[in-house]
């Protein structure tokens, strides 16, 4: 162990859930460190305290998308989340994602999330194979500008687990489905741009949204889904007003 | 059951709108009825109008005013986000939504007094 890693002497007391629907917290008590992480508090307590304890990550840099959990009641990206910019009295509540079926402890089922992408058409149709030139796109195009905005999406959920309109409604896309859709329609390479706006803006999709911007509260890499979902309530009507969205 | 995170401009802005939303839509069929009186005499009309010359309907008016104002402003607010090109204005509009709302209800108030 380093300097920069060894006990600052504090304690933080961590509740976890633990369970399924029902179940309970239990607390736990986890060793103060200079620069940690919530991922780091749970990792030490499944390490030195409960080892059955079911919780999912992977890169633990912040690229993976896997770790997020609800702690202190916002969803959040635990690997790049100090604890000293949440635990306010040295008290940690870490929770799983809201809106997703919980499978154990602080694991949830991404079944239903990434079922919407696809019912979004949240997938590139490539319309060259590997033999064709690369297409140039223009950096200066307002659709690639567009597009950046909004692609370095991680697929965390935390804006899934954050939105209020899909907590109301099974059916709705969520902001990150509709985040992707944004940016395939305006993808001047893709094959099948109407056939994503129209899954987009079909029922549950971006004419659902309230714009209340709990996505962009709370998204770890600043992408404004909200924005995005703007954009397509707006190419929709276009659309479906010139007669090309059936 | 985890309480959502709601606390964020955003979602007021949204309370704002629909809470002034339920009650102009409860206050029309009152408004409506009054306005009714009329066709069945000007006496009932006349009674209607000197009991709202009241201090306390002056008072409800002015809420009325600021409902309208705030209903008005979100609406705009909505539109604007979802029919301009994005700017990334979103709280400026609802701080100016609310300005304006601040506004019309202390004008009022000085009007009425």
């Amino acid at each position: 162990m380093t300097t920069a890693t060894d006990s600052e002497g504090g304690t933080l007391a961590v509740e976890i859930w633990r369970g399924k629907d029902a179940g309970q917290f239990e607390t736990y008590t986890v060793p103060q460190r200079a620069n940690q992480t919530v991922l780091d508090v749970v990792t030490w307590i499944q390490r030195h305290a409960e080892p059955a304890l079911a919780y999912r990550f992977a890169c633990r840099v912040g690229v993976c998308g896997s770790c997020a959990m609800t702690v202190n009641g916002k969803p959040r990206w635990t690997c790049r989340t100090h604890v000293s910019k949440v635990a306010g009295e040295g008290a940690l509540r870490i929770e799983p994602l809201r809106n997703l079926p919980r499978l154990k402890d602080l694991a949830v089922d991404m079944t239903p999330f990434f079922e919407k992408w696809q019912r979004a058409q949240g997938r590139f149709t490539p319309t060259r194979t590997r033999n064709d030139p690369l297409t140039t796109v223009s950096p200066q195009s307002a659709g690639r500008k567009a597009a950046d905005a909004g692609i370095e999406c991680i697929n965390c959920a935390v804006c899934y687990s954050a939105c209020d309109v899909v907590g109301w409604d099974d059916g709705y896309l969520g902001p990150a489905a509709l985040n992707r859709a944004w940016t395939l329609v305006n993808d001047e390479r893709d094959g099948d741009r109407a056939g994503v706006l129209k899954a987009a803006s079909s029922g549950g999709g971006c004419h659902s949204c309230h714009t209340h911007g709990s996505c962009v509260e709370h998204c770890p890499v600043g992408i404004n889904p909200t924005a995005g979902i703007a954009g397509l309530k707006r190419w929709s009507i276009v659309e479906l007003l010139g007669g090309k969205l059936p | 059951m985890i309480r959502p995170a709601r606390n964020h401009p955003g979602f007021w802005a949204f309370v704002a709108h629909r809470v002034s939303g339920v009650a102009l839509a409860l206050f029309l069929p009152l408004h409506f009825l009054v306005l009714g009186l009329a066709l069945e005499s000007g006496d009932a009309l006349d009674r209607m109008l000197a009991v709202a010359d009241r201090p306390v309907f002056k008072i409800a008016e002015w809420g009325l005013v600021v409902l309208l104002t705030v209903h008005l402003c979100a609406g705009l607010r909505v539109m604007a986000l979802e029919f301009l090109p994005w700017r990334d204005t979103r709280k400026g509009l609802i701080g100016i939504g609310a300005a304006i709302a601040l506004l019309v209800g202390a004008l009022f108030m000085l009007r009425a007094g």
